[in-house]
């Protein structure tokens, strides 16, 4: 085991390294390059032995993804933002193929207007498709949530593709000390892949992906993917529980930060979390009794864990990085639904912020708190967009730029 | 390597490698095609299917092939095709298949997703010189929806979406395709089978990109008599219509020149989709301009209507 200073993207690529991957499909997209490059500089300095090849959209980098690994080899591939987007349609499909790739999104708002800074709205539109979701908070997760991806994707009880998370530009580019586990314990954590379910052989023809004609049929297909991904929750935990065995770092399918005696509890995911954290600090060093919980996975939803976890809890804000436009946070009616048949259910209030990649600031924290204290009392529009006043008075100044005041 | 020219239909190979009692319409142009293809290309396949009248061929639980499938979408069998291409090479590299056991990468589209949504993949996969098979039955139009335009309907062709007659000619997705310089590339027809399994013989020579263009005729949305595909598919190509021919890293040649052509109008007649030229009254001009472009195409390769 060694340690280096990695960005989050280039510990993404060592995941894919470790994992000894068969297949790369690639297409380029600001801020997922940074992975591609990387693993097309390794494979042609033959540190690794993988085939890569480039593909016209992502569309078409999805789909090969996925038949390579409906044709049997360990398979990775990156995308980000639009990319994801562009190849949705296939996103369905593979996940209905039941095929077990991985592939990483490096989050970036979505078009539009246009912009380059992160938020979850790309992918929490893939919550619905049968791809499993990991959401990592930093560049040692990256890592080891690639791993950890395969682990579970590649369980004939879940065999579904995963979706492993990292926010652009806030973890994409920073470079954080991360542990470079050496080949042999990955080698035993994650062995190479001997699909038993999919593949084609000359001797074994096989139809995949065919056609169902009756509801009947596409239900039971569809619930099946469903029953898989539940299956994955356990699969998952087994898999932290091997993977802290051999590697000595502990992953759950949520983190719990001071969330012990919290009454007054922040819901975030992803890189912001650690401002989150921050924020945690600052009021516990008032007195206020914060905590904060990180759903890790997002598909399946950790449900039971995040009930338990929330038990007693007085009051409780989710920050959504994104918003469902027309509706509100889609984190928050994640949590709103795994509450609500909840005998003692604490007050959940809803909050957009990080939207592009915008700073969460200590006030804005300040203020969720104040509001969380305050509970029905409390004087928010739900959802309630962060945005400060100067914020707004920049805005006020590029509008009268632009000549539309 | 030569390989042996296949003479009379009586020399094609007895083996089906689709069977009969599949769901698509009567005298489908297209399977009897691909049924031709399928003889030529044997049973260990893959075929990659995009969205079209051929993803209904394989409905759970049940497959018309010997070979293997896998349904893809509309825009991206190309790159299915890719994924499996390299997933193959990948395990005979590893020693994880025989090489006897080494499959075709086949894929297989409607005119619908070559000529407009599956473009851009096509194309892709031409250009990275993959090595599969890619077969497009062409009915002219989106037929599996019940007949719109496609950007290969021909001009005045009547569709769902073109009921005044198509305002445009169809596009040359054999010259697009051309323009990549695949190491092979046909046209082929139902009515020509030896034509057909000449051409598959020959393409199996070459390592790359390997494309089928076959006009068929679709009853249904010709509004045809189903017994009369074959004589249609004839007469496209003794007309003139449909050119029989082959393309060696972009060198096009023709494989079946009709001694004397029949007008167009004998094809043009027997299908509903061009009825309105007939009737109520006769559109000269429309049928002297449909003629003029089949007799401006050959003329181009110095052939004389």
């Amino acid at each position: 085991m060694k340690k280096e200073m990695l960005t989050g993207n280039t510990a993404a690529a060592w995941g894919a390294r470790l994992a000894e991957v068969d297949y790369i499909p690639a297409f380029p997209i600001t801020p997922q390059t940074e992975i591609i490059e990387t693993l097309s500089d390794w494979i042609s300095e033959g540190d690794m032995r993988t085939r890569f090849v480039t593909l016209d959209s992502e569309h078409s980098m999805i789909t090969a993804a996925g038949a390579a690994s409906a044709t049997g080899v360990r398979v990775f591939t990156a995308t980000s933002s639009q990319g994801l987007m562009y190849g949705f349609e296939m996103l369905y499909t593979v996940a209905g193929w039941r095929v077990p790739l991985v592939m990483i999104n490096v989050a970036r708002g979505l078009s539009s207007p246009i912009t380059l800074g992160p938020d979850h709205n790309d992918i929490l539109a893939a919550r619905d498709t049968g791809f499993l979701q990991i959401h990592c908070e930093n560049c040692q997760e990256v890592l080891d949530s690639v791993l950890m991806a395969y682990r579970v994707a590649e369980d004939e009880k879940v065999l579904l593709p995963a979706l492993v998370n990292l926010d652009g530009f806030y973890l994409s580019f920073t470079r954080e000390p991360v542990e470079v586990p050496d080949i042999d314990s990955v080698r035993r954590f994650l062995p190479s892949y001997e699909p038993s379910h999919a593949f084609f052989r000359a001797d074994q023809p096989m139809a995949q992906g065919v056609a169902v004609l009756g509801g009947a049929y596409y239900s039971y297909f569809k619930y099946q993917m469903h029953l898989a991904s539940q299956q994955a929750l356990g699969v998952y935990k087994e898999a932290c529980r091997e993977f802290e065995k051999e590697f000595g770092r502990k992953y759950d399918t949520i983190e719990q930060y001071r969330l012990d005696d919290a009454e007054y509890v922040l819901v975030m995911i992803n890189s912001f979390s650690t401002l989150g954290k921050a924020a945690v600090n600052r009021a516990r060093e008032q007195g206020i009794k914060a905590g904060l919980l990180r759903p890790r996975l997002l598909r399946p939803f950790p449900e039971e864990d995040i009930r338990n976890a929330l038990k007693g809890k007085k009051r409780v804000a989710v920050v959504d990085q994104n918003i469902s436009v027309g509706k509100g946070g889609i984190l928050f009616s994640e949590l709103a639904s795994c509450l609500y048949n909840e005998k003692h259910r604490p007050l959940l209030m809803s909050f957009i912020g990080g939207l592009g990649g915008k700073n969460i600031s200590h006030e804005e924290f300040a203020f969720i708190f104040d509001q969380l204290i305050k509970g029905e009392e409390a004087e928010v529009e739900t959802p309630h967009l962060l945005y400060t006043q100067h914020e707004w008075e920049e805005m006020q100044k590029l509008k009268e730029i632009a000549g539309r005041v | 390597m030569i390989t042996e020219q296949i003479k009379s239909i009586k020399d094609l190979p007895l083996e089906e490698n689709m069977f009969s009692g599949t769901p698509a319409c009567a005298g489908c142009g297209g399977l009897l095609t691909l049924r031709h293809c399928l003889k030529m290309l044997g049973e260990k396949v893959v075929i990659v299917n995009a969205a079209g009248c051929f993803t209904l061929l394989s409905i759970y639980p049940f497959t018309p092939f010997r070979s293997s499938w896998l349904y893809t979408a509309m825009a991206c069998a190309p790159a299915g095709a890719q994924g499996v291409r390299d997933a193959l090479d990948i395990l005979l590299e590893k020693g994880k298949i025989d090489p006897d056991e080494n499959l075709k990468v086949v894929v297989l589209t409607g005119d619908g997703s070559a000529y407009d949504m599956g473009l851009s993949s096509t194309s892709g996969a031409i250009y990275r010189n993959l090595d599969f098979y890619y077969i497009c039955y062409d009915n002219e139009a989106y037929g599996n929806t019940g007949f719109q335009e496609s950007g290969s309907t021909p001009f005045a062709s009547r569709t769902k979406t073109t009921s005044a007659g198509k305002e445009f000619a169809k596009k040359d997705l054999f010259e697009i395709w051309n323009s990549h310089k695949p190491p092979y590339l046909a046209t082929i027809s139902p009515a020509y089978p030896v034509d057909l399994a000449n051409k598959f013989k020959k393409a199996e020579q070459y390592k790359g990109p390997k494309l089928f263009i076959s006009l068929i005729p679709c009853p249904p949305g010709w509004s045809t008599d189903p017994s009369h595909t074959f004589k249609l598919a004839k007469l496209a190509v003794d007309t003139g219509v449909w050119a029989l021919k082959e393309s060696i890293s972009g060198e096009v040649e023709h494989t079946v020149v009709p001694k004397k052509f029949k007008p167009v109008e004998d094809y043009l007649k027997e299908q509903g989709r061009f009825s309105h030229l007939f009737k109520p009254v006769r559109n000269e001009e429309t049928l002297g301009k449909i003629q003029e472009m089949v007799n401006e195409y050959w003329k181009r390769y110095g052939i004389l209507l």
